[in-house]
């Protein structure tokens, strides 16, 4: 039906702006496919956010206090990990800006693939729902859910949870890595082949750039992921004995495909995060990035030693010392492309003319936090040290550092410095910097005390703990409740940008800001650069 | 709003389409039936799971034929294919194959993880049980039957389908006809070749990595070579039609392309599982 009523108006200009429900539910546009993935990202976070408030709300005290089965919390824990991984921070970084500001930065109409790239966003829905339902069916005998981790690990994901919640799991993976795979193969056709005139790759902007190496990342590692649960589900199922030494099997193959794609992934989420730092410390320092080229090609670095780093997070199944030597070895080489990067950020505001705006905020506290965490990492990715730091709240904290405090910053970064290109419309920079505030105070509190749990060994994924680690439990999670809290700013600014009327100019930053996007108008046309630009000058 | 007439830019700007929202409305239907179907659980008291299985797989299927359908009429008739698009649907089924042996990665991955360490004294409880490799107790098919044949089968359609591509590069209707039905009948013979090994298999599919690996990539090819053939099959019928022309047809060479990647997994498959694998068959 709606391909016959189009295959005939080819020229009818209602196709070229469609309005209504039609608009956002058959959408082939890439500003308007963004910010569906936004806005799902955003509903998406409020319900990992909650799964883990009611962790910390456990957590405050010793013993039991909202979870009357203590499985109930590890099906909790396991929802919040895949949930802010998968729903979370992806849609938002990849689909989300990725979709909005790739082909804006590279002077390209739109994505190479418009239809497909609705498939990603609608695919990643449906795998939410999946997810959602395993919440509630049965995953170990007698409750609901499964509460092995995000980590999936059999044997508690083949024997341990026989229940249909985890085939709901499996398939919800299945979808988001099929939506993500197509994205990929998207993103990596636009950057490559719809390019403006005179941008060469060494002209592109570096959240481009990051987005390029975070795809490449994602086409190689999914598949692998999609091979593992595809064994898990057999393994469930159909009596195939992959993971089960006693069919001569082995668990620990499991571990070694899933973070051959684990790894990548943690790269994943955060490249695109180093892309929007380059544009935010860029632009508020008023000098173009420092070491441009040196930039980019540590992101290059970082995802290719990303992807033979993997079994750093297996040090105690009981590799080969020969075999941890090689991948603490290979771990730590990872942090010489990371300090390029944070030293060519902090070169980037050396001598500038800074402007503290609230997007500056949350950029220079994501390089500081970051560093907490990729200096946390180093200390996990040694051997010896990991056997002590294995399963406890130290690795807890390394992870949050690295991904909430950078990722999920640099999503809110992200948001306050486009959303004027966005929507045409300006948040008030005091409610931004008053939420940096609150969330950066609110995530220090919430994550710098786990450092202390984990040296004194609490270990992770219990829903109570000995008396000796109530206090620092209970700071926690105050510091969840503040961090959380934040989120009422962010949304008051929200409400203050649309309420106040004021309408944002073409480019809001002034002359540090020079990537493309700032060329049109606030929000951009529907369809953008129909004439398409030429890059002559060397800014990027 | 007349701007279609001031776009100056050969890319393809696709009309808003139901299909992606309606495909992954499928998908997710196929998901729980298959869920349903696997566990038997009863929704309102009925068994329904393969109804449901069935109708998301029937949605799919639709969306699928539905949305490729649009792509031929947009390439033909839309003339939205300019060369710089056509670029970029190279860029993508380039991108797409080399998932798809990422996919492939996997399943070798779990068949050498047993076979190079079938007796690795810190796995107990697996060395007991495998010892060697192929494993004790295991009877192997033997490589130089029915395993060549498939080899040859799939080798000489991978030729028969270089000859469709020659013959329609040089206009040659009856050649590209005669070529790729022969590519998409050797495509059938290799798989019933297939199910008719795997019915004489002397192991099975549950309870034993042998089995496991053995029928997982294997059978994860077979399934490929279906899709591939299906693929032959289409741009058979497009032929029949007149859709392609010495100069346009990239559906036909994105078929090629994915029919000489089944082509090599199958040559890894032979040479690690079969040949390598299949321990004493060498006397021939």
């Amino acid at each position: 039906m709606a391909h016959a009523a189009h295959a005939g108006h080819h020229d009818d200009h209602a196709h070229h702006t469609p309005t209504g429900w039609r608009r956002w539910l058959y959408s082939t546009n890439h500003k308007d496919i963004g910010t569906l993935y936004l806005l799902f990202s955003f509903m998406a976070g409020i319900i990992g956010g909650l799964l883990s408030i009611a962790m910390r709300m456990e957590l405050q005290e010793p013993g039991l206090q909202i979870f009357s089965n203590p499985q109930t919390y590890n099906v909790f824990v396991t929802g919040h990990g895949l949930i802010m991984v998968f729903f979370l921070v992806m849609p938002a970084l990849i689909g989300g800006f990725g979709n909005w500001f790739v082909p804006l930065m590279i002077g390209a109409p739109d994505m190479a693939f418009p239809r497909m790239n609705n498939i990603s966003f609608w695919l990643t829905v449906s795998g939410f729902c999946l997810l959602i339902m395993s919440l509630f069916f049965e995953g170990a005998p007698g409750s609901y859910g499964f509460g092995g981790g995000w980590t999936v690990y059999p044997p508690l994901s083949t024997t341990g949870h026989p229940g249909p919640a985890l085939d709901f799991g499996i398939f919800s993976l299945h979808l988001a890595g099929a939506a993500s795979i197509l994205g990929a193969i998207n993103f990596i056709t636009t950057i490559l082949n719809m390019r403006a005139p005179g941008m060469t790759l060494h002209k592109m902007p570096l959240f481009a750039w990051s987005i390029l190496v975070t795809a490449f990342l994602l086409l190689l590692a999914l598949p692998v992921l999609a091979g593992a649960i595809t064994m898990l589900l057999t393994d469930r199922n159909f009596g195939t004995t992959f993971f089960d030494p006693a069919g001569g099997g082995d668990p620990v193959l499991y571990q070694h495909l899933f973070w051959f794609f684990g790894h990548p992934e943690v790269y994943i989420m955060i490249l695109p995060a180093f892309g929007i730092v380059s544009h935010i410390v860029s632009t508020f320092s008023k000098k173009p990035i420092f070491g441009y080229l040196g930039m980019a090609y540590a992101m290059v670095a970082i995802g290719v030693v990303g992807f033979v780093v993997w079994a750093h997070h297996m040090y105690t199944v009981g590799l080969s010392l020969q075999t941890q030597a090689y991948f603490v070895f290979a771990t730590m080489v990872i942090a010489v492309p990371t300090g390029v990067k944070i030293f060519s950020w902090i070169a980037t505001m050396w001598g500038g003319s800074i402007k503290f705006s609230a997007a500056m905020h949350w950029a220079v506290g994501f390089i500081f936090l970051f560093t907490v965490g990729g200096v946390t990492g180093v200390v996990l990715s040694n051997a010896g040290v990991d056997r002590y730091m294995h399963d406890t709240y130290y690795v807890v904290e390394h992870f949050p550092y690295v991904l909430s405090l950078g990722g999920v910053f640099m999503i809110f970064g992200g948001v306050y410095y486009w959303f004027p290109k966005m929507t045409g419309r300006i948040i008030p920079e005091n409610i931004g910097i008053l939420h940096f505030w609150v969330a950066f105070a609110g995530a220090n509190i919430l994550f710098f005390p786990m450092h202390f749990l984990g040296l004194a060994g609490m270990p992770r994924r219990y829903a109570d703990y000995p008396d000796a680690f109530a206090d620092w439990n209970r700071i926690v999670s105050f510091g969840a409740y503040l961090f959380f809290a934040g989120l009422g700013i962010f949304l008051y600014g929200i409400y203050k940008a649309y309420s106040s009327g004021v309408q944002a100019a073409a480019n809001p930053w002034g002359p540090g800001a020079t990537t493309l996007e700032w060329t049109l108008s606030s929000p951009p046309p529907f369809h953008q650069y129909e004439t398409l630009p030429r890059i002559v000058d060397t800014e990027h | 709003m007349a701007q279609t007439a001031e776009i100056k830019h050969d890319y393809h700007l696709v009309d808003p389409s139901p299909w992606p929202l309606m495909g992954s409305v499928a998908a997710f239907v196929m998901m729980v039936g298959m869920v349903l179907t696997m566990k038997s659980l009863p929704v309102l008291g009925l068994k329904m799971g393969p109804y449901v299985l069935g109708a998301g797989f029937l949605g799919v299927l639709y969306v699928m034929a539905s949305w490729w359908t649009d792509v031929t009429r947009e390439a033909g008739p839309g003339g939205n294919h300019t060369r710089v698009v056509q670029l970029s649907h190279r860029y993508g089924m380039i991108m797409f194959i080399a998932s798809e042996v990422m996919f492939f990665v996997a399943w070798f991955w779990a068949y050498f993880d047993a076979a190079l360490y079938p007796a690795d004294p810190v796995q107990v409880t697996r060395s007991q049980l495998l010892g060697a490799w192929p494993p004790k107790g295991i009877e192997t098919f033997d490589p130089w039957h029915l395993p060549l044949l498939n080899t040859l089968i799939l080798l000489t359609s991978g030729t028969t389908v270089t000859w469709a591509h020659q013959a329609m590069l040089e206009g040659d209707r009856k050649g590209v006809l005669q070529a790729l039905g022969l590519t998409v009948g050797l495509g059938l013979l290799f798989s019933i070749c297939q199910m008719f090994e795997y019915s004489h298999a002397a192991f099975g599919f549950s309870g034993h990595i042998y089995g496991a690996t053995f029928f997982m990539a294997t059978g994860f090819h077979g399934f490929h070579v279906l899709i591939g053939t299906i693929f032959l099959a289409v741009c058979l019928w497009r032929e029949y039609l007149g859709q392609f022309t010495p100069t346009r047809h990239l559906g036909f060479e994105f078929a090629a392309w994915y029919w000489h990647f089944v082509d090599v997994v199958w040559l890894f498959l032979f040479a690690a599982i079969y040949v390598w694998g299949s321990g004493a068959h060498s006397g021939h």
